[in-house]
This record gives structure tokens, C-alpha cells and sequence, in this order.
């Protein structure tokens, strides 16, 4: 038990400096909404050292602590919706077995995309904002790939190292 | 990598390259029907694409006229009854906001769709 409580704390340490350091370094593409989602590296390892449970745990508590240090509320909603729904999806993916760690890193990163779109969408009452879709799901696969080998490469380790947890 | 994550890839990027093209598409094809909006004393009294070469003569109850020619995807004035002859002197039309009015008749005749003026306005 304490062992798991410490490395849940490790993890949500790292994925909350991930967000920190990303938003340090915005990727400008001239299109909103296009990064890397390092913090997304340690939900993946969550996911398949420690289960969905703790996934889940790990991704809302980042995404809260990240909103309210130096987020907005807006951004803590599309967050909080996009990271749900790639949680989601991905928890979904892995136990279908169909996909490696790294198809489900990517379409973790797809529908974190579609979801934050989604928004959007909504809260814009804009639906031209879909225009952006194909961008974003392109972008989404990149990123997702780099995540995903990233994230195999990691979990491999980690298991041998601390033995499930 | 399993085989299922590449298939996966490659069914995202065509996925995202077929929707991409669909909406150029779509967004071309939007602008391509440029149309002369005429509107007379605020209601519209027709419109006609800028693709077919035509004259159309703008009739008010008064009797006074604007005569609009439609040729090469541009809309002119060519004649009118107004003593200032302001519009007919404006230069041929084509870009979408674009418009020739005439303040004596209450003649408007602006272009909607179409491709966007590279510039907003321009004086001399």
C-alpha cells in the first residue's frame, strides 16, 4: 500500500511537471490545440503498470492541479473533457488487445483532440470549428506515435524494476 | 509496434488527408459561386452569378435606371438616369463585400461569395 501511494505520488508529480514544462514551451503551429501531450506519457505508464483506476485518478488530479496553477478554467474544461474521453478510449483499446502501447497512445491522442474540438464547439456555437478535425487528428497520430514508443520503452522497464508497481 | 498500430496510423492520416481534401472541397466549391446581389431600397430585387455574361437593366417606379452588365466574372454599371453617374464611373466589381451603389437611384449591387478582396478598400 505504501509503496503504491508512493509511486501513484511520483507519477503525479511527473505528469504535472510534464504539463508545466509543456506549457513552458508552446509548440506554435498557427494552429491551437497542436502539442506534444508529455503529461499523457504518464498516464500511459499509469495505465498499464497500475490499471484504469489509477489512470483515471492520476490524469483528473494532474489536470485539476495543472488548471488552477497556471491554467484558466476554460482550459481546465477542454482538459478535463479531452482527457477523460482519451482516458476512456485508451482504457478501452488496451484491454481489447488489439493495439501495442503505442496504438493506444495514439488514438489516446485523437480523441483527446476530438474531445477538446468538441468543446469548442459547443461553448463556441461554432461548428465551422470542425474545419480543424483532419489537423488535429494528424497532429494527434504524431504526437500519440512519439508518446506511444516512448511509453512502451518505459513500461517495459518499470515493471522489471518495481515489479507491478 | 504490432501490425494492428501501423494499420491504425494509416487509417488515421488517410482518415484526416480524405477530410482535409473534402473540406478544401467543399470551401472551393463555396466560392466559386459569386453572385451580384442587386437590392434597391434596401430589398433585394435579384441576384445573378458573375459566371454567366449578362445585362440586366435595374427599373425603378420613377423611371430612372441602372444598367448592369455582367461580362468576364465582373459586375459593372455600364449606364444609368442618376446626374452624378458615381457608379458608373466605379470600377468593375468581382471580389466577395465588394459594391456599386448609387445613392440617387437606391441602388445597390453587391457581390456575395466569391473570393475575398485582397484588399479591404482602396482610394485615389
Amino acid at each position: 500500500m505504501a509503496k503504491k501511494a508512493a509511486y501513484m505520488g511520483m507519477l503525479t508529480a511527473l505528469a504535472f511537471v510534464f504539463s508545466y514544462i509543456e506549457s513552458l514551451l508552446p509548440i506554435n503551429l498557427g494552429i491551437p490545440g497542436v502539442k506534444l501531450g508529455l503529461a499523457n506519457l504518464v498516464v500511459i505508464v499509469a495505465l498499464y503498470t497500475m490499471g484504469v483506476r489509477a489512470a483515471f485518478t492520476l490524469s483528473l488530479v494532474r489536470i485539476v492541479l495543472a488548471g488552477f496553477t497556471f491554467g484558466s478554467p476554460a482550459s481546465m474544461i477542454y482538459s478535463l473533457v479531452g482527457g477523460m474521453l482519451s482516458l476512456a478510449v485508451m482504457a478501452v483499446a488496451r484491454k481489447a488487445q488489439v493495439f501495442s502501447a503505442t496504438g493506444v497512445s495514439v488514438l489516446g491522442g485523437v480523441s483527446h483532440n476530438v474531445g477538446q474540438i468538441f468543446v469548442a464547439i459547443l461553448v463556441m456555437e461554432n461548428t465551422s470549428l470542425a474545419y480543424y478535425l483532419p489537423v488535429l487528428v494528424l497532429s494527434g497520430t504524431a504526437a500519440g506515435v512519439l508518446v506511444g514508443i516512448l511509453a512502451a520503452v518505459l513500461v517495459k522497464r518499470l515493471k522489471k524494476g518495481i515489479g507491478g508497481y | 509496434m504490432k501490425k494492428n498500430d501501423f494499420i491504425l496510423i494509416a487509417g488515421l492520416l488517410l482518415a484526416a488527408l480524405a477530410a482535409f481534401g473534402g473540406i478544401s472541397w467543399y470551401l472551393a466549391a463555396d466560392t466559386q459561386k459569386a453572385e451580384a446581389v442587386v437590392e434597391v431600397d434596401g430589398q433585394e430585387k435579384g441576384r445573378y452569378p458573375l459566371d454567366q455574361d449578362t445585362s440586366v437593366e435595374i427599373q425603378l417606379e420613377d423611371g430612372s435606371y441602372n444598367l448592369l452588365e455582367i461580362k468576364d466574372g465582373r459586375a459593372d454599371i455600364t449606364e444609368a438616369s442618376c446626374p452624378d453617374k458615381i457608379c458608373v464611373d466605379h470600377r468593375p466589381v468581382s471580389r466577395r463585400g465588394e459594391s456599386l451603389v448609387c445613392l440617387p437611384n437606391k441602388v445597390v449591387v453587391e457581390i456575395e461569395n466569391g473570393q475575398e478582396a485582397e484588399v479591404d478598400g482602396m482610394t485615389h
